[in-house]
Order: C-alpha cells, then structure tokens, then sequence
C-alpha cells in the first residue's frame, strides 16, 4: 500500500504532480531574477514599440 | 439550500468582478492595451490568469466527474498540466515566444505565426481556423455555466444564459485583455481559496489522506463489478494496459489534453503581456501552485465521493446521481459540505467559467477582426479597435446562439461540452503546435513547411474525428450517413485512439519534410526575427 493507494502507477502519479508543482516552485525562485536583460534595452525596445504602434486610436475611457 | 446566501455572495462577486472590468477599460488606450494588456502584466496577474482561463468549470465539474470514474491515475493529467502546461510552456516556451514576439511585432497568436513564417496566409488562416472551431469550445463552456447558474439560482436556461454571457461580453468588450486579466486574477484567487478548502474538507470528512486513500481502495470490486470487463481495476490502481479505459485515459485524458495545452492561442498570448523575460519564470512559481490545487484538487476530490457516497447511500458515485455524472461534485457539495461553503463553491464555479468564457471571447474577438478581417483580407480602417470590438460583438452572439441550441439537439448538454473542449484542444495541438515549436526553437522550418503543418494537422486531425474516434463520430454522425457504421474502425481500442495520437505525429513529420525540401528565409529576417534570444 502506497499512502493507501493499491498500485505504484496511482501513488507515482500523486506524489509526480507535487514534484512537478515543486519544480515549478524551485525554477520560480532560482531564475527570480533571470534572465537578466538590460535595461537600457528594453526601454529602447519599448520606446520603438510605442513609435511602431500605429493604432494610438482611443479605445478605452481616457 | 440557502439561496439568500447565495444570491448575497454572488452579487458581491459581480460587483467586484463589474469592478475590475472598469478598471481595464479605464487603462486601455491603445491596441497593445486591448490586445496585450499593455505589455506590463505583473507575473502573478498573469499566472491567475493564465491558470483561470486554463481551467474552466467543465475541468472541476466534468473532470472531477470523469475522476470518480477512472480512478487516481487521472492524476497523471494533473502531472502533465503541471509539468507540460505549466513548467515546459512556461520555461522553454515563455520567454522565447514574449521575445519573439517584441521582435515581430505580433499582437495575437495567428499574427505571431503570420509574421514568423512570412504568410499572411497563415495568418488568415489560422485566425479563420479559431473563429470556426473556438465558438463550439466556448459555446460548450458558456452550456455549463448557465447549466449551473439555471440550477443553482433557479431561474430557467434562457434567462441564466442572457445574464451570463450579457456580464461576461460587457467586460471583455469594454476593457481588452486588461479587463480579463484583471477579472482573471480575482477569479482565480477565489478558484483557489475554494477548491484549497474542498479537499480540505473532504479528506477531514473521510479520515485523513491515507485512511481516505484505503477506504477507496477497499472499494474497488464495485468498480470491477461494472466496469472491469473496460479495464477498470479499481480506483486507486491504473486500468489494465491496452484496454479501453486505458486507452481513453492515457490518450485522451492525459495526451489529448495534457498536451494539446501548449497551442492554445488564448494561453500563447499571455506570454507576450509581461514586461520581461523573468516575469515569466516567475509566474512558473504560481502557475505550478495553481493548477496542482485546481486540477489535482478536483480529481481527488472527484475520486473521494466513491467513498463518501458509499458509506452515506450505499452506492458509488456513478450510481447515485443515476448515472448523470455532471451532478457527482454538485451533489457531493450541497450533501457533504456546510451551507456556507456551498455559496462560496458557487461562486468558485461561476468564476471558473467566467474566466475561462472571457479570454475565449476575446481571442475569437481578435482573430477575426485583426487576423481574419484586417491583416488577412487587407480591410483597411481607420479604428482598429472598432473592429476587433464589432467582430468580438459578432463572435459572442455566434456562441450564444450555439448554446442556446445546441442542448436541444442533444439529449445530454455534458456531450457537446466534452466533445467541444476535446475538439478545439486536439485542432490546435495538430495544427499550430509543430509549427510553433519550430518557430521559437530553429531557424530551419520555412513557410511552405509551416503551412504543411497547418493543412496536414487540420486534415488528419478532423478526418479521425469524424470517422475513427468514437466520441466525436458518433454524435457528429457523418460516418454512420456516408457509411452507415458509427466509426470506420472496427476494434473499440482503436476507436478509442485519440486524434492527437495520430494527427500530432503527421503533422509534425509534414512540418519536417517539407521544410527540408524547402528554402528557409533570408538570414537578415531571420537575425532580426531571433534577435536577443539564444
């Protein structure tokens, strides 16, 4: 008996989704910071993107 | 049951959800506010989100039914929903397509798609290809919340309809993507609190995991009673190998929708929201926690009411919503839960499907007005946004439409919400999935290889639906008018295969060989294309 469970395949399945939950856990916080792009770039790049954005049309309440 | 509660708790929850829909509508300006949320997501606004859509009230409802059915190793689609839908989309899929998408300068996924392979074809086409196939998803998930809210509320299927759809349309109309993803976040911070506390509950009720656990493994000669000549072996073992159940489990449970996750093109999107790349790797972190309380919640809760019904009425689950299994987590709710607790799950539900029902429309609402209309066949127009609105105004009623009769063709509404989920999943993971893979991973897969995915993926995939697999050919009814027979295959294993399973793989070798055979774009394109990723 597996925590209860009658087979291997049912209890590796169980106890697999906390270890997959628990990866994503671990990669969320060891790359908290990753990657690190630069700043600089990015504005830059967000700057061109404002510029290539033809449709400033007004969609919303403002 | 206490519908004074009810009725208390989900009006405060429509003015906090009416709330939030303002507020996107008062941030939105431009087209990148509407279509991409600004480009300014916060990591955990953009997880809820992207788990809120993801799962749907039909993935509490209807998997957690299908759980009291097939047993624990339907927590193997909790693992890939983590592991697929989750780690990998997020880790390799994530940062690659927000880049990606910066440098193209894409706004949706089929304009994403469009501009990496250099066909407006493409674009047209797949943007088509959602505006065909995503109403019959979203019309199967708007069947189940008005379902719920007509039984819940007791008001009649047309008025919970209007009422549902009515304050779903004005949020995404008004407020974009911020709007959902906003409305997304609260409701899936309520999605989670409430299914946190169900299983919660039930393994208190039942004894504690391991004592709950054993009691459903004494239980399993009841399932071999009725369902061991299938494959069933009891609820905490895996069905024996190369038998029926095994077959709809692991092919299309856990590869079908396990899988077919990766494409979606309301998920795809939410990667190019945030504002840089560890965003997305934070948001890994929620995403994981969400969806293993959600799906995993669901599926061990949906296996405990075996237990639960067995020692209170004598039967298992199955049998003691006399086979109408959509009632199975309703039922377990209003007789094992407090009173209050049911409120507040009514409200879990109705969220699910509002989050899951917002992004749907706004994804057909853009692929048929930006990709189909104006960037497919070249509709100039001053006011973009006009567009996308009217189309998303014209994709909504189309739904609705389909709700509303869809039920009256079908005996039973919980058919069509299978049969559309699985169809739009499958379509999509056939379709688009090798020729995005390609797009964000190697410089080597070219346009006429991509389109090769496209219509080989789409072919195969609806060629097996109508006349192999059985959930689909039978109540499609195609074969049995062209051929006479439900579905071409003889052997109940193989109409059992699902269309993922054969479509995925041909359509992958048609994205390769063509693209081997073919010329790949200039590499001036393809440096601008993959500028800033390694």
């Amino acid at each position: 008996m597996w925590l209860g469970l009658q087979s291997f395949g049912a209890f590796l399945a169980y106890v697999s989704c906390f270890l997959a939950t628990l990866l994503c856990v671990i990669y969320g916080i060891i790359n908290w910071n990753k990657p690190k792009e630069d700043e600089a770039f990015e504005i830059q790049e967000e700057i061109e993107w404002e510029k290539h954005d033809p449709e400033l049309s007004n969609g919303g309440g403002k | 049951m206490n519908y004074l509660l009810i009725g208390i708790v989900v009006i405060i929850y429509l003015i906090i959800t009416a709330f939030l829909g303002y507020l996107g509508y008062i941030r939105t300006k431009n087209t990148s506010d509407y279509l991409l949320a600004g480009r300014k997501a916060h990591p955990v606004i953009m997880a809820l989100s992207y788990g809120a859509t993801f799962i749907s009230t039909s993935a509490i409802v209807g998997f957690g039914a299908a759980a009291s059915i097939y047993g624990f190793g339907i927590l193997w689609l909790t693992f890939m929903n983590i592991f697929v839908g989750i780690f990998i989309a997020f880790a390799f899929f994530g940062i690659r397509t927000r880049k990606m998408g910066h440098n193209l300068d894409a706004h949706t996924f089929p304009e994403f798609l469009g501009l990496r392979f250099q066909s407006k074809f493409l674009q047209l086409a797949s943007g088509l290809l959602i505006f065909i196939a995503m109403p019959l998803y979203a019309a199967s998930v708007i069947i189940g919340g008005t379902q719920f809210l007509s039984q819940s509320l007791r008001i009649s299927y047309e008025a919970a309809l209007i009422f549902f759809v009515a304050i779903v349309s004005i949020y995404v109309i008004m407020g974009g993507l911020k709007g959902v993803m906003y409305t997304d976040a609260f409701q899936g911070t309520i999605m989670f609190i409430g299914m946190l506390l169900l299983v919660i509950f039930t393994y208190a009720k039942l004894g504690g995991v391991v004592n709950a656990h054993k009691a459903l493994t004494a239980l399993a000669p009841e399932a071999i009673k009725i369902w061991g000549n299938l494959g069933h072996q009891g609820w905490t073992a895996l069905p024996k190998f190369n038998s029926i159940f095994w077959w709809q489990l692991f092919s299309t449970i856990v590869m079908g929708v396990g899988i077919g996750v990766l494409a979606q093109p309301q998920l795809v999107v939410r990667f190019m929201t945030v504002k840089s790349g560890h965003e997305i790797n934070r948001a890994n972190l929620i995403g994981g926690l969400f969806i293993l309380m959600m799906t995993g919640g669901a599926f061990v809760v949906g296996n405990l009411t075996n237990v639960y019904f067995y020692n209170t009425l004598g039967k298992i689950s199955f049998l003691a919503v006399e086979k109408k299994t959509d009632n199975i987590i309703p039922l377990f709710i209003s007789s094992a839960m407090p009173q209050w607790f049911t409120a507040i799950f009514m409200v879990t539900l109705l969220a699910a499907a509002m989050s899951t029902l917002s992004s749907q429309f706004h994804t057909m609402g853009s692929a048929f007005g930006r990709d189909f209309l104006e960037k497919g066949l070249n509709i100039k127009t001053k006011n973009t946004l006009l567009v996308i609105k009217l189309a998303m105004g014209f994709t909504i009623l189309l739904s609705t439409f389909l709700a509303y009769y869809l039920p009256h063709f079908f005996e039973q509404g919980s058919a069509i919400i299978a049969i559309g989920t699985s169809l739009f999943f499958g379509l999509c993971a056939s379709t688009f999935l090798p020729m995005y893979v390609g797009a964000i991973y190697t410089k080597r897969i070219t346009k006429a290889g991509a389109l090769a995915c496209f219509w080989s993926g789409l072919t195969s995939s609806l060629l097996w639906m109508m006349f192999v697999h059985i959930k689909e050919s039978k109540p499609l009814g195609i074969c049995k008018l062209l051929f006479g027979a439900d579905s071409l295959a003889k052997s109940p294993v193989l109409q059992n295969v699902d269309p993922i399973i054969v479509a995925l793989p041909i359509s992958i070798i048609f994205t390769v060989v063509v693209s081997l055979f073919t010329k790949p774009p200039s590499e001036k394109f393809l440096n601008k294309v993959f500028k800033g990723i390694k």
